[in-house]
């Protein structure tokens, strides 16, 4: 049952990145955008965005719920010493989420807008920085359980050139999945033009993001390139996000909205596979080689056992709803856009 | 600022705001559903402005309360590492139900504010009442799992160790079913009274009088309905907590001797020293009859508690005696509109009862939160009660207050901001929402 919860575990994270990263990347390259297409671009995304959007913090709650649940320690440990970026990232999504709401829900627009957009943006940006932050310091070996003092306990263990290059990257990846996003939404060849110059930018800024994070890693003495050619599947899931990644370049000049975003989902889920599996399965790297893995460290057996069948109940309610959401949506836009 | 201090203010302060807007949150959605039921079943055009303006209030409220309720779910570990480091695997089965039944509210939310002429009407409908029901279960599942810290089941704590855990045992705890209905009656009672209130209000200022007496209507029935039901579970939650919690019943009642026929102290001023209350109002045997049922039955008093297993007598007799006075005050509001109701029409829509719920407008968040109190600080030095006390469970992370410091602004500005645009939203009730305004074009 243990294999079924830690299933659960990570496709919720891969969920957050793909749904709440593309939501993410929508603020973001609101920032990148410039002024003149803005507007029109802000009224895409809301529209592709809207009624999935109250669902995306689920994804996030779903990964707390399992880890304090069925991995008390780990949950515990990231919170302790990796305190201070959680609280960022906290305060990323309360800025975030209200300001997305107060955007879209303010009987007057007046000025107050002016207010909400850079809080919106800023958090949009903020957020996945700090998730990255948080991600890449979990598995880099940087959180000491034996630190005498506040810096090395409470700061260090989580700011370094290689966490904040994680963090980076974490940033490109979401806007890089809002562009592909939003290419299928576009209805006329004008707007599908912008939208698939700004891919095709973000593509190139991703490859940098990505270079950038093997760099740090090399400076900082962690080993990268061995975590993830040192068993096949890594290396077999690094190929097969390339080799896409090449594919998606040469479909963007042709129309197929629904395979680019298959593609970039693809991508994404390479990557989080490749940067999981060669530690699976540790889930925090300490200072000192001591790890937390998510079997040593499991909850007594009860616990996951419940926790699997909750969870397994909880996905025959969820998942039919949440694709007839999306489906009737889909269908219904389509119907809209023919008349 | 001392760190435990901080840590518990900051705790105390982001429960305080998630609870307003999760009962909104919770208990709009069946307002909105009555109003739109009454839409599809009279096609009066009224109804539906009301739905409407109700919606925006439903998902305002719930798109906070979702973050809110993010952030406590990450600020147990942040705060409390060491509680949930033993807890979580005992009390988190409500837990990851809750996570389901919120999804399952997102999911119906998506429904029903973007499917308006999408769907059939009684379908569209259908999923509102959903968004109500799940929210309602997610409450529920919340409260059963604080009632775990009050009455600890579902495991063996044998020399510091936390054995034979059994999840679904830990979440029908004995606790669960009271706390749950008080709360859940409480939210109805608060949320009714707010809504009822700046409904009146508006009528009184002879705005859009027909649209907002519509919406007060149905806002004070559920009030009035819900304000006659608590007293029960409030009754059920006094000989629970009696029975369960002496300690706690003694600090709200501040009953610092144990005595056969204990009277029933209304209000004063408790002396923790001298171990009196001045200026008091004693009811003689009213307090055992409360909490037992028999008028001179014994009732444990502070006196058997061991002084560092004392909870802080005077905050939480305040807060009690604050909770239960709002409590009757709206009462006997509801008391005399349900009257109105049945035999005197004319009262029903009168100035001096808008008024009365003008007045009225607060006091069910004043009470659910001075409730709270009672609980919570009730409840300490245990987090989790007779078996782990809050002082061991706080982060070793110094520097807390700068963190409580942080919270606090945000969510003061958070508060500032939702009540802005609530402000707004009701101001543009007459150009959004009101579709008799301009001469009945519809």
């Amino acid at each position: 049952m243990v294999y079924v919860v830690i299933i659960f575990l990570w496709t919720a994270i891969l969920l957050y990145i793909l749904l709440g990263g593309a939501d993410f990347g929508a603020g973001i390259i609101e920032l990148f955008t410039s002024r003149a297409n803005r507007p029109r671009m802000r009224k895409k995304m809301y529209e592709a965005i809207g009624p999935v959007w109250e669902a995306n913090h689920m994804w996030l709650i779903i990964v707390i719920v399992i880890l304090f649940v069925g991995f008390p320690k780990i949950y515990t440990t990231v919170s302790i010493y990796l305190h201070i970026p959680l609280v960022c990232m906290l305060m990323g999504i309360i800025a975030r989420g209200t300001a997305f709401v107060f955007r879209n829900y303010d009987a007057v627009k007046d000025d107050m807008q002016k207010i909400y957009t850079p809080i919106f943006v800023i958090s949009s940006m903020i957020t996945p920085f700090f998730l990255g932050i948080i991600a890449a310091s979990a598995v880099s070996g940087q959180i000491d359980l034996h630190a005498q003092d506040f810096v090395s306990a409470y700061i260090l263990s989580w700011l370094s050139w290689f966490s904040v290059s994680v963090g980076i990257f974490t940033v490109t990846i979401c806007a890089y999945l809002a562009t592909v996003f939003i290419i299928g939404e576009a209805e006329n060849e004008a707007d599908r033009q912008l939208f698939t110059r700004k891919a095709r930018r973000t593509i190139f800024i991703v490859m940098a993001a990505g270079g950038l994070v093997f760099l740090a890693a090399h400076a900082e003495g962690i080993p990268l390139l061995r975590w993830i050619f040192s068993d096949v599947p890594g290396i077999i899931a690094l190929i097969m996000a390339t080799i896409s990644l090449v594919i998606t370049f040469v479909l963007l000049n042709r129309n197929k909205p629904i395979m680019l975003r298959l593609l970039a989902g693809f991508q994404v889920t390479m990557i989080l596979f490749a940067a999981t599996y060669s530690h699976f399965p540790d889930i925090i790297l300490l200072k000192g080689g001591d790890n937390l893995s998510l079997l040593t460290h499991q909850g007594q057996f009860r616990t996951i056992e419940t926790l699997g069948y909750a969870l397994l109940i909880g996905s025959i309610f969820i998942i039919p709803a949440l694709v007839y959401l999306i489906y009737s949506f889909q269908q219904k836009k389509g119907t809209r856009e023919a008349h | 600022m001392d760190d435990f201090l901080a840590a518990r203010l900051q705790m105390a302060f982001s429960l305080g705001f998630h609870i307003v807007f999760s009962c909104i949150g919770m208990v709009m959605p069946f307002f909105m559903c009555t109003a739109h039921y009454f839409w599809l079943k009279r096609k009066k055009a009224v109804y539906l402005d009301v739905t409407k303006a109700w919606s925006k209030g439903v998902a305002i409220f719930f798109a906070t309360g979702a973050v809110s309720g993010t952030v406590l779910s990450f600020e147990l570990g942040l705060l409390w590492p060491k509680f949930m480091e033993h807890a979580g695997p005992i009390f988190g089965m409500p837990f990851s139900l809750e996570g389901t039944a919120f999804f399952i509210e997102a999911i119906a939310l998506g429904f029903y504010l973007y499917g308006w002429n999408r769907f059939h009407p009684w379908f569209h409908w259908f999923t509102g009442v959903i968004v109500g029901i799940s929210g309602l279960l997610s409450g529920i599942l919340v409260v059963a799992a604080n009632a775990w810290m009050n009455s600890p089941s579902g495991f063996d704590f044998v020399n510091g160790q936390y054995l034979n855990i059994d999840p679904m045992k830990a979440m029908f705890n004995e606790a669960w079913f009271s706390q749950a209905l008080h709360m859940c009656v409480a939210a109805f009672v608060s949320t009714g009274f707010a809504v009822a209130g700046v409904h009146a209000l508006m009528i009184l200022r002879g705005k859009n009088v027909n649209f907002h007496r519509k919406a007060f209507q149905i806002a004070a029935i559920f009030a009035t309905i819900a304000a006659c039901l608590q007293p029960i579970s409030g009754d059920i939650s006094a000989k629970d907590v009696a029975q369960r919690q002496p300690a706690k019943l003694a600090a709200m009642e501040a009953h610092f001797h144990t005595e056969k026929g204990a009277a029933l102290i209304i209000g004063g001023i408790p002396d923790t020293a001298a171990q009196t209350v001045k200026y008091a109002v004693k009811i003689p045997k009213a307090l055992s009859f409360m909490a037992t049922g028999d008028f001179n039955a014994e009732v444990k008093g502070l006196d058997q508690i061991p002084k560092k297993d004392q909870p802080p007598v005077a905050v939480v007799h305040y807060a009690f005696q604050i909770m239960v006075g709002l409590g009757m005050a709206m009462l006997g509001i509801a008391v005399v509109y349900f009257i109105a109701l049945l035999k005197k029409k004319n009262w029903a829509e009168s100035k001096w009862m808008l008024k009365l719920f003008v007045i009225a407008t607060p006091m069910g968040f004043l009470a659910l939160e001075a409730g709270w109190t009672v609980t919570e600080v009730g409840r300490q030095p245990w987090i989790i009660y007779g078996v782990m006390r809050t002082a061991d469970a706080v982060t070793p992370m110094p520097g807390i207050a700068y963190s409580f410091y942080l919270f606090t602004a945000v969510y003061i500005s958070l508060a500032i901001i939702v009540s802005l645009l609530l402000f707004r939203q009701i101001k543009m009730v007459d150009k959004l929402y009101d579709s008799s305004s301009d001469k009945n074009t519809r």
